[in-house]
């Protein structure tokens, strides 16, 4: 078992809104081991950006508030953590890559300078050193005739490379976890593939543990060994890739999987109609008390509406929060 | 090499349109009521037939619209204005005599305007609904809706004839030997309620615009990739935001060139500043019509000027700009 690096406990976040308090993150519990790729999956506004944002200790506040629970780095709580600690974490020990890589980058300065920054921030090179490190990053992440490019501008680069010098902006400082937050979601398929690589090959060279966030069921087969299934701020299900792949339990876990369109070999075999989840995510100002899921779920009975249901393990490293598995594993 | 091709061809444009506005100029002054002749008779005490002729002649008075027209464009072309009918010296002798004083009038006031309306801006926008931000809106919305000369009478008012710690008018006190650093210091003291005046609608414009375009500018992507990076609040602000905050306000004031100038007209005649404003409106008084023509040449050659500075100071600035040749 390898050590746990960063560790959400019982994370509460909360806006207030017009139309009163919203919980966009309501008992959040994950755990992230060195070395790993952790997937956190959902669809638009399920909190997981927000949770992504409070590790950071980004949370817009106001309107934002953290309600309660932990943020353990190396057993130090972030959220206790004066501004000034939380400086030294971001960019640092903990990086962020963001889904738009077009408008991610300060366009008035070069590539250079602006990975040369993080650099110089955290490490306090000169200037020369930071500048060398900013091109050994480029070469690392892949950018082709890094010695010219690294004067170069963002609006110069295609979304793929700009992706790509956010990836060398991020681990510039050799981050212990690295939050991707839909770095691929702005791209080509093909660039998408590419990054996948290009994340997977860093992992595994310097051993950064990764969070990935993302709505894309491929993207977590390609990239996680443990998932997390975020629904209206909660964890509705987590358990090991290949269970999630091949034994979802949640009904919205399932509905994620089904949701994946499929390439059939042979072209001239009908191709099954795309499915959807009917429906979408509640507004999370009036939740009620039972299950977030359902109103869209075809299971959903009197219990399911009244009461939330509990996450429990129904295997080992396989959490379920629904009423339909509890019954089915009590019976 | 690809800006130096964009500054030969905004050159040519910025030279086919100054020689447009002589044209113009000249053509639309022409056909302002009122005899020349009897302007230059008159300040010379007579008027009888053949002095009136003789007048004509030597000033081609007598020769058809489009020969005077084409050689004053040819003169103007070989850097002569001609001479003013009144003071009987060359015209840009006369200009570049008053240039001195409007210049640092309208410097001054643009710089002023500039530095501290962005700074107010920035500081503003932080908090988009504390105090100092409802101040800056307030004295915009002043700033925009008061006239000029009406400002300058307010300051007279308040700081020459109630408070009495500034001078009235004129450039510095006549007694005051040019030249020493207390005839610096004294023309400093007179620079600064006409600066006030004069920049006060400028001030109020670029203060709101800052505030604007820094606010949406802290809500972008890339400054949440610099908090990201562990960058601290003052960083993000003056190295991230300061910059690009600044691209629409130097835009604007670039453009606003030919108002400010306008402005100063208004503004030396208040304070009885010995400038080309002050020049320009005493000349209408008097029907001088070269000097006046001249001075009209020289600021439209200045504001194109300046439209073209800013053009390459904003490619600078910002190098998405720099880097199309187009545009």
């Amino acid at each position: 078992m390898a050590e746990t690096l960063l560790k959400v406990e019982d994370l509460a976040v909360e806006f207030d809104t017009r139309d009163g308090v919203a919980k966009v993150i309501d008992n959040l519990n994950i755990k992230l081991d060195a070395g790993e790729t952790l997937g956190i999956v959902g669809e638009s506004g399920c909190g997981k950006s927000m949770t992504a944002l409070s590790i950071m200790g980004l949370v817009p506040i106001p309107p934002g508030r953290i309600a309660g629970g932990r943020i353990l780095l190396d057993g130090e709580d972030l959220l206790e953590a004066s501004e000034a600690r939380m400086r030294q974490v971001r960019g640092n020990e903990i990086s962020m890559i963001f889904q738009e890589p077009m408008t991610s980058l300060n366009p008035v300065y070069s590539i250079g300078n602006q990975i040369a920054e993080t650099a110089r921030l955290h490490e306090g090179l000169s200037r020369a050193d930071a500048h060398q490190r900013a091109l050994e990053m480029l070469v690392a992440v892949g950018i082709p005739a890094a010695e010219q490019r690294i004067n170069e501008f963002p609006h110069q680069m295609s979304g793929g490379m700009r992706q790509r010098v956010m990836i060398a902006m991020a681990l510039a400082c050799q981050p212990r976890v690295l939050i991707a937050d839909e770095p691929t979601t702005a791209l080509d398929v093909t660039v998408q593939a590419q990054i996948f690589d290009l994340l997977n090959d860093l992992k595994d060279r310097t051993g950064t543990a990764i969070i990935m966030i993302t709505h894309d069921m491929g993207a977590i087969a390609e990239m996680a060994q443990r998932v997390v299934v975020m629904y209206a701020g909660r964890i509705v299900e987590q358990a090991d890739v290949d269970q999630i792949l091949t034994d979802p339990r949640h009904p919205y876990t399932q509905g994620l999987i089904r949701c994946v369109p499929h390439l059939t070999q042979n072209p001239t075999v009908e191709r099954p109609p795309l499915l959807e989840i009917p429906g979408v995510v509640p507004p999370l100002t009036h939740l009620g008390t039972g299950c977030p899921f359902a109103p869209r779920c075809q299971y959903a009975d009197a219990q399911c509406r009244a009461e939330m249901p509990p996450s429990k393990p129904i295997d080992d490293d396989h959490a379920v929060a629904c009423w339909l598995t509890e019954r089915e594993t009590a019976a | 090499m690809q800006f130096l091709t964009v500054v030969i061809r905004r050159s040519l444009y910025a030279f086919l349109l100054l020689l447009a506005v002589i044209v113009f100029n000249y053509t639309l002054l022409s056909m302002v009521p009122g005899d020349i002749a009897e302007t230059i008779a008159g300040e010379s005490g007579g008027a009888s037939a053949e002095l009136m002729a003789e007048i004509r002649r030597s000033y081609g008075l007598d020769q058809p619209f489009y020969v005077q027209l084409f050689g004053y464009v040819g003169r103007v072309l070989q850097g002569d204005l001609g001479s003013s009918y009144y003071f009987n010296v060359p015209v840009l002798d006369l200009i570049l005599g008053r240039l001195g004083p409007t210049l640092l009038l309208v410097i001054t006031a643009l710089l002023l305007a500039i530095f501290t309306g962005t700074l107010f801006g920035v500081i503003a926008a932080q908090r988009p609904n504390g105090i100092f931000s409802h101040f800056i809106t307030i004295l915009a919305l002043i700033g925009f809706s008061a006239p000029v000369f009406w400002t300058a009478f307010l300051l007279i008012i308040l700081f020459v004839s109630m408070v009495q710690i500034m001078p009235l008018s004129g450039l510095a006190d006549p007694l005051t030997e040019s030249g020493t650093w207390q005839w610096y210091l004294d023309v400093a003291h007179h620079l600064i309620l006409p600066v006030v005046s004069l920049s006060s609608i400028y001030l109020a414009q670029y203060s709101r615009l800052a505030r604007a375009s820094m606010m949406d500018i802290l809500g972008s992507d890339y400054i949440r990739t610099a908090r990201a990076k562990g960058l601290g609040q003052r960083v993000i602000i003056y190295k991230h935001a300061l910059r690009n905050a600044v691209i629409p306000v130097i835009t604007i004031a670039g453009l606003q060139f030919s108002h400010i100038f306008s402005g100063a007209v208004v503004i030396e005649t208040v304070f009885s500043w010995p400038g080309l404003g002050t020049l320009a409106f005493e000349s209408i008084l008097r029907g001088d019509t070269p000097t006046i023509m001249g001075i009209l040449f020289f600021s439209a050659f200045v504001v194109i000027v300046f439209n073209l500075l800013t053009d390459l100071a904003y490619r600078i600035v910002d190098p998405r700009i720099r880097h199309s040749g187009t545009a």
